[in-house]
Formats: C-alpha cells, sequence, structure tokens
C-alpha cells in the first residue's frame, strides 16, 4: 500500500480516527508523568536554582515550534506539488498548534531570562529569529483566514510557509552560525559534555515525548475538521446552486 | 509536597501557570471546533454519520 493512498480524505478519516484516541491518551499520559516528575522529583541546578524546571516546558516547546514549521513546509511542497489536499489542510491544521508552541517557548524564555540574563528580551540572533517565525505563524493563519477560495489559499499559504522556513532554521541553527548572543547551545546533545545533566534529562525526554505525541493528537484532530468543515462548504454551495 | 522553589517561586509557578492555559486552550479549542463542525455536517447530511 502506497503512503499516498492516505491523501484520499476517506483513507484519511478512517485511519486518523483510530490514531487520534491512543495518541490523545499517550500524551496526556507522558505529558502528565514528565511534567510532574520534572516540577516534583528534580533537584534545582546549582546555578539556576528551581528556574531549571522552566526547561521541561521550553525546550519541548521550541523544539515543537520549529518542527510544527517543518511539518507544515513538507505538507505544502507536497500541495505544490502533488495537488493533495489533505495536506494542504494538514499544514493549515498545524499552523495553530505551532503558534501556541512558538508562544509558550517566547514566554517561558522571557521569564526564564529575567532573573537569569538580567532581561526579558535581547536582540540575540535565536531569539529574534524566533519571534520573526511568530510573525510567519501569524501570518500564515491570517492568509488562510484571508482568501476565500481553498486552492488559491493552499498556493499561497505555500509560499510564504516556504519564505517563512528560513526563519525556522535559524531559530534552530543561529546559535551555531553566530557566537555572539545571550542564548546558550542546545540542551540536548550526543555529546556528553554539552548534554543537559542525567538527573534532568528522563524527565526532559518524557515532556518531549507528550508535546510530541500533542502534536500528532491536535494535527490530526484538526485536519480532520477541516476535511469536515471543507465538505459542509461543499453541501452549502451545492444547496445555493439547486 | 510542593517543592521549595525559593527566591524563584514567582517565576517558576507563572511560566508553568502560563503555558499550562495555553496548552489547555488550544485543545479545548480544537475540540470544542471539532464537535461543533461535526455536529453540523451531520445535520447538513440529514442526521447520517459524518
Amino acid at each position: 500500500m502506497s503512503l499516498w493512498e492516505y491523501a484520499n480524505p476517506v483513507r484519511f478519516m478512517h485511519l486518523s480516527g483510530r490514531i487520534l484516541p491512543v495518541a490523545g491518551l499517550a500524551a496526556a499520559v507522558l505529558l502528565t508523568v514528565g511534567l510532574v516528575w520534572g516540577f516534583f522529583l528534580t533537584p534545582d541546578d546549582f546555578r539556576q536554582g528551581s528556574t531549571v524546571k522552566i526547561i521541561y516546558l521550553h525546550v519541548p516547546a521550541a523544539m515543537m515550534a520549529i518542527n510544527a514549521w517543518a511539518m507544515m513546509l513538507i505538507a505544502s511542497l507536497i500541495w505544490l506539488i502533488r495537488r493533495h489536499h489533505v495536506s494542504a489542510l494538514a499544514a493549515r491544521a498545524a499552523a495553530p498548534v505551532g503558534l501556541t508552541m512558538t508562544l509558550i517557548a517566547l514566554v517561558t524564555g522571557a521569564i526564564w531570562g529575567q532573573p537569569m540574563w538580567g532581561t526579558w528580551w535581547a536582540w540575540d540572533p535565536r531569539l529574534t529569529s524566533f519571534l520573526i517565525l511568530t510573525l510567519f505563524y501569524l501570518g500564515y493563519i491570517a492568509l488562510w483566514e484571508a482568501i476565500e477560495e481553498p486552492d488559491m489559499g493552499a498556493d499561497l499559504t505555500s509560499i510564504l510557509c516556504l519564505v517563512g522556513s528560513v526563519f525556522a532554521l535559524l531559530s534552530r541553527y543561529a546559535v551555531n552560525f553566530w557566537n555572539q548572543g545571550l542564548h546558550q547551545g542546545a540542551s540536548l546533545s550526543l555529546d556528553k559534555q554539552e548534554n543537559v545533566a542525567d538527573v534532568f534529562y528522563l524527565p526532559l525526554l518524557t515532556c518531549i515525548a507528550g508535546f510530541v505525541l500533542l502534536f500528532v493528537a491536535l494535527v490530526l484532530l484538526r485536519t480532520r475538521t477541516e476535511i469536515r468543515a471543507r465538505q459542509l462548504r461543499a453541501i452549502a454551495l451545492r444547496d445555493r446552486m439547486a | 509536597m510542593m517543592p521549595e522553589l525559593g527566591k524563584y517561586a514567582a517565576v517558576v509557578l507563572s511560566a508553568y501557570g502560563i503555558s499550562l492555559f495555553l496548552l489547555m486552550g488550544i485543545v479545548a479549542l480544537s475540540v470544542l471546533r471539532a464537535r461543533r463542525v461535526a455536529r453540523a455536517l451531520a445535520a447538513a447530511n440529514g442526521g447520517r454519520d459524518a
């Protein structure tokens, strides 16, 4: 069976209807376990004190903010190349979830930055590219809402998504490109010296898994809603023509 | 059971409060819209399962 068969809305609805409850339940369990573990059962950091507990929200949210845009990019490319409607609707469905993750990353970063860096905000390369990514999310959502004709909306938002991908990439790698920024390197690394301390590592991984599954569940739910909304629109148009 | 957060209690609690509010907000909005659209489609299809 080819992957492209799931571009058929009926097949997608059937498969997503089976995955959604499992993903939703797994996300709820992993997020609860990860956040309770991180908040209640891990020690303070010797430099950051109890603010280290913010890592369990900030890091997974920032990762998902960028990964959500990457998923939207892939779905947009599929739309532009193969014209599968489900992929365009999946990209549309993912945007508000990605925006939420971006806002969580920005807010928790600012709250953490005030006591640790002495400022809520700095025009650091990673922070600035992340702020621009937030604006791209807002623009992407607004563009979908502004265009009446669905295929044209999918075309224009897909192009916007391609352009915004530059800033998604910068958000991820800006720390490596410029060294003068305030933001430290990645918390997770294969290099043991750079990786977060062992005691914080497992609850952080649990939270990341929870955020990933929450994203999957929400995108499936919202894509199903978009497909139904499009069916509803088609029925309304048919009734109007009759 | 509440961990000792020391002088950063307000910082940590506000980060968790705002984040959980945003997460629950997107979940609630997604579920409510999904239900509303499914109901409307079922009604438009004359009661058939959407």
